[in-house]
C-alpha cells in the first residue's frame, strides 16, 4: 500500500529546510506509521534530493509525525533554482512512497 | 470569563481581500490581523523603497484598507498589520490620508518602526546562521530587519490607535500581541504566552487553517473553496481558545485542516521558537466542539530567547529563466532536444554561469531531475531552463537564447517566456536585543499623505 493511502501531508519550508508533516487518518494506523515511516527509509526514498540531516518528531496524540530534511532545497526559497523552490511539492511526492500492508487486526480505510 | 474575537485577515502579500472584508463586516471581532510578509518580501520592499523614498510598503495596501476601513471601523475593530514592510511610517500616511478622504477623521493610525537595522549591522562581523561566513562575505546589502516580537506592539496598542501598521513582527506576535495587552498576561508568563503563540501561528496563514491548501479531490474534500473563509480565533484569558469561521462561508474547519497548520513549518513541535516564548505544541489537544469549530487546549512554553533573528536581503547574483512547451508525438524528445540545444550554446558563449538547472516540466521538474519518473510519455511538456550567472547581462543572454528556440530550436515549440533579474537572498543573524529600540508614532488624519 501507499502512504497516501493511510495519511495526509503538509510540507513547509525555512531556508534550505524542508519540513514535512505526515498526518494519519486514523489513529488507529499511527503505530504503522511510526514502525515503518522512519527517517532511514525517508531518507532512502528522497536519496540525493537530501543533503543534509533527517529529524523525525513523533506526535501520537495527533496522530502525526514530522520529518525536517536539512540542505534539502538545493539552496531554500531565496536561493535556488528549482522550479518549486519552497519544496512545496515534496508533500505529495512523499505520500507515494509504498509501505507494508497493515497487520491483520487493523482494518484499512479503503 | 472575558473572551477576545481576533481574525485573520491575510496570510501573504497577495492574499484575497473579500474573506476579510466579510470578518470586519459580521465576524464581531476585537482585532483583525494581517500577516502579509515573507522571508523574502521585506528586502524586495527596501528595493522598492530606493527606486521610491515614499513607497516600500505592501502592495495591496491601498485596495485593502479601501475594502475594510470603514466596516472594521462600525464594528468597533481594531487592525493589526505588517504591511508597513520597508515603510510603515509611509505606509500609516497613507491609510491616514485614506481615512480623511472616507471621512473618518476621528481615525488614528499608529506606525510602529526599529525593526530596520541595517544601520546597525552595516560594518559589524556577525556570523552567517544558514552556512560558515559573516556579514562581510556578502555582496551588496539591500535590508536588515529583526523580528520583533509582541513587546514592540504594546505602547501602540496602548495608545488609541484604531490600525496599527509595522513591518518584520514575527507572524504569531501579531497575534499575541493584542491578547497581552487585553489580557494582561506577564511578558514572563512562558505558557500563557505559548497559548497566545499557538493562536497566533494557527491563524498567520489565513485560509490555510479553513481548508485551503487541503483539498484533494476525492480524498479530501472541502466544500465551497471558491468562497473560502478566513478564520477568527475565540480566546479566554486563561489561555484555552477555539478556532472557527464564520457561517456562510466556503471551507472546512476540522481537527485534519488544525492539526496540518499547527505543525506547518515548526520544525520541533516542543520548541516552536519566536521572539516572544519557546512554544510547546508537543502535546496540544484538539477537539471538534462543533461544526467549524476547534478547541485547543495543552499548549506549553519556556522562556523566549536570549537574541533577536535578523533576516538579511543582499544581491547575490542574477538569474535566468526561459520556458518552452512541446506537445503531441515524441514530445518529451523534442522538450530533450531543445534543451540540449541550449546548454551547448550557452556552454560555448563562455559566460560567468554560477549554477544551471535544464528541467522538463511535467516530467522531472519540481524532484529537480532526482526522483525517477514512472509515469508514461506525457502528452506535452515545457523544457525550463533557469540558470544562475554573475551578471545581469549574461542572463539576458541565455533568457534570449531559449527564446531563439523559437527559430532554432526543435519542431513545434510554442508558448515562450523568459526573464533575466537580480536575486535577491536571504541570510539571518542573530542580534542582541539590547541593539535594536522600537519607536511609535500615532498620526491623525490631518497627518495623513495627500496622495
Amino acid at each position: 500500500m501507499r502512504l497516501y493511502d493511510l495519511a495526509h501531508a503538509r510540507a513547509g519550508d525555512k531556508g534550505d529546510i524542508s519540513d514535512i508533516s505526515v498526518i494519519a487518518y486514523d489513529l488507529d494506523h499511527f503505530e504503522h506509521l511510526r514502525r515503518h515511516l522512519t527517517a532511514d527509509r525517508v531518507r532512502i526514498y528522497f536519496g540525493e534530493m537530501v543533503r543534509g540531516a533527517i529529524d523525525r518528531y513523533e506526535m501520537p496524540a495527533l496522530g502525526a509525525l514530522k520529518f525536517v530534511l536539512h540542505e534539502a532545497l538545493g539552496g531554500g526559497v531565496t536561493r535556488s533554482l528549482s522550479l518549486d523552490s519552497h519544496g512545496k511539492t515534496l508533500s505529495y511526492s512523499l505520500l507515494d512512497l509504498d509501505l507494508p500492508d497493515l497487520p491483520d487486526d487493523t482494518e484499512t480505510l479503503s | 470569563m472575558r473572551t477576545i474575537r481576533i481574525g485573520a485577515g491575510a496570510g501573504f502579500a497577495d492574499d484575497r481581500i473579500e474573506p476579510a472584508v466579510d470578518l470586519a463586516v459580521r465576524g464581531r471581532l476585537d482585532y483583525l490581523v494581517f500577516e502579509c510578509l515573507a522571508e523574502r518580501t521585506i528586502a524586495l520592499a527596501q528595493l522598492e523603497k530606493r527606486r521610491d523614498p515614499a513607497g516600500g510598503w505592501n502592495e495591496w495596501l491601498d485596495e485593502r484598507f479601501d475594502a475594510v476601513l470603514e466596516p472594521a471601523v462600525r464594528s468597533g475593530t481594531r487592525i493589526v498589520t505588517n504591511m508597513g514592510a520597508a515603510n510603515p511610517l509611509g505606509a500609516a500616511r497613507r491609510v491616514a490620508g485614506l481615512a480623511a478622504r472616507k471621512g473618518l477623521s476621528d481615525l488614528r493610525v499608529a506606525a510602529v518602526t526599529g525593526d530596520d537595522v541595517l544601520a546597525i549591522i552595516r560594518g559589524s562581523d556577525l556570523s552567517l546562521l544558514e552556512r560558515p561566513g559573516t556579514l562581510s562575505s556578502l555582496g551588496e546589502i539591500i535590508s536588515a530587519n529583526a523580528y520583533l516580537g509582541m513587546d514592540a506592539l504594546l505602547d501602540a496598542l496602548a495608545s488609541d490607535a484604531d490600525v496599527i501598521i509595522a513591518g518584520r513582527i514575527a507572524d504569531p506576535s501579531l497575534f499575541l500581541a493584542p491578547l497581552v495587552h487585553e489580557f494582561g498576561w506577564r511578558p514572563d508568563d512562558w505558557p500563557l504566552l505559548g497559548a497566545g503563540t499557538a493562536v497566533g501561528h494557527l491563524l498567520e496563514c489565513a485560509g490555510q487553517l479553513t481548508g485551503g491548501y487541503f483539498a484533494d479531490p476525492g480524498k479530501k474534500n472541502v466544500p465551497d473553496l471558491g468562497r473560502l473563509g478566513f478564520p477568527l480565533a475565540e480566546v479566554d484569558e486563561n489561555g484555552s481558545f477555539v478556532v472557527t469561521k464564520l457561517p456562510n462561508t466556503g471551507g472546512q474547519l476540522t481537527v485534519a485542516t488544525v492539526t496540518e497548520q499547527l505543525l506547518y513549518e515548526v520544525h520541533d513541535p516542543a520548541r516552536y521558537v519566536t521572539p516572544d516564548v519557546i512554544a510547546d505544541f508537543s502535546r496540544v489537544r484538539l477537539e471538534q466542539v462543533g461544526a467549524d469549530r476547534v478547541a485547543v487546549s495543552g499548549v506549553g512554553g519556556a522562556e523566549r530567547p536570549a537574541d533577536l533573528k535578523v533576516s538579511v536581503g543582499y544581491v547575490d547574483s542574477f538569474v535566468a529563466e526561459g520556458q518552452i512547451s512541446y506537445a503531441g508525438p515524441n514530445a518529451l524528445a523534442r522538450a530533450r532536444l531543445a534543451l540540449d540545444i541550449v546548454r551547448e550554446r550557452v556552454t560555448g558563449a563562455h559566460l560567468p554561469i554560477l549554477e544551471t538547472r535544464y528541467d522538463l516540466i511535467g516530467v522531472d521538474a519540481v524532484y529537480r531531475g532526482l526522483l525517477v519518473p514512472s509515469n508514461p510519455e506525457p502528452s506535452e511538456v515545457r523544457a525550463r531552463v533557469a540558470v544562475r550567472t554573475g551578471d545581469l547581462a549574461s542572463a539576458r543572454q541565455v533568457a534570449r537564447e531559449v527564446a531563439s528556440l523559437w527559430l532554432n530550436g526543435p519542431a513545434g515549440g510554442g508558448g515562450v517566456t523568459r526573464s533575466a533579474t537580480e536575486d535577491v537572498a536571504i541570510v539571518s543573524v542573530f542580534l542582541p536585543r539590547r541593539e535594536v529600540s522600537v519607536n511609535t508614532a500615532v498620526l491623525g488624519t490631518r497627518e495623513g499623505a495627500l496622495a
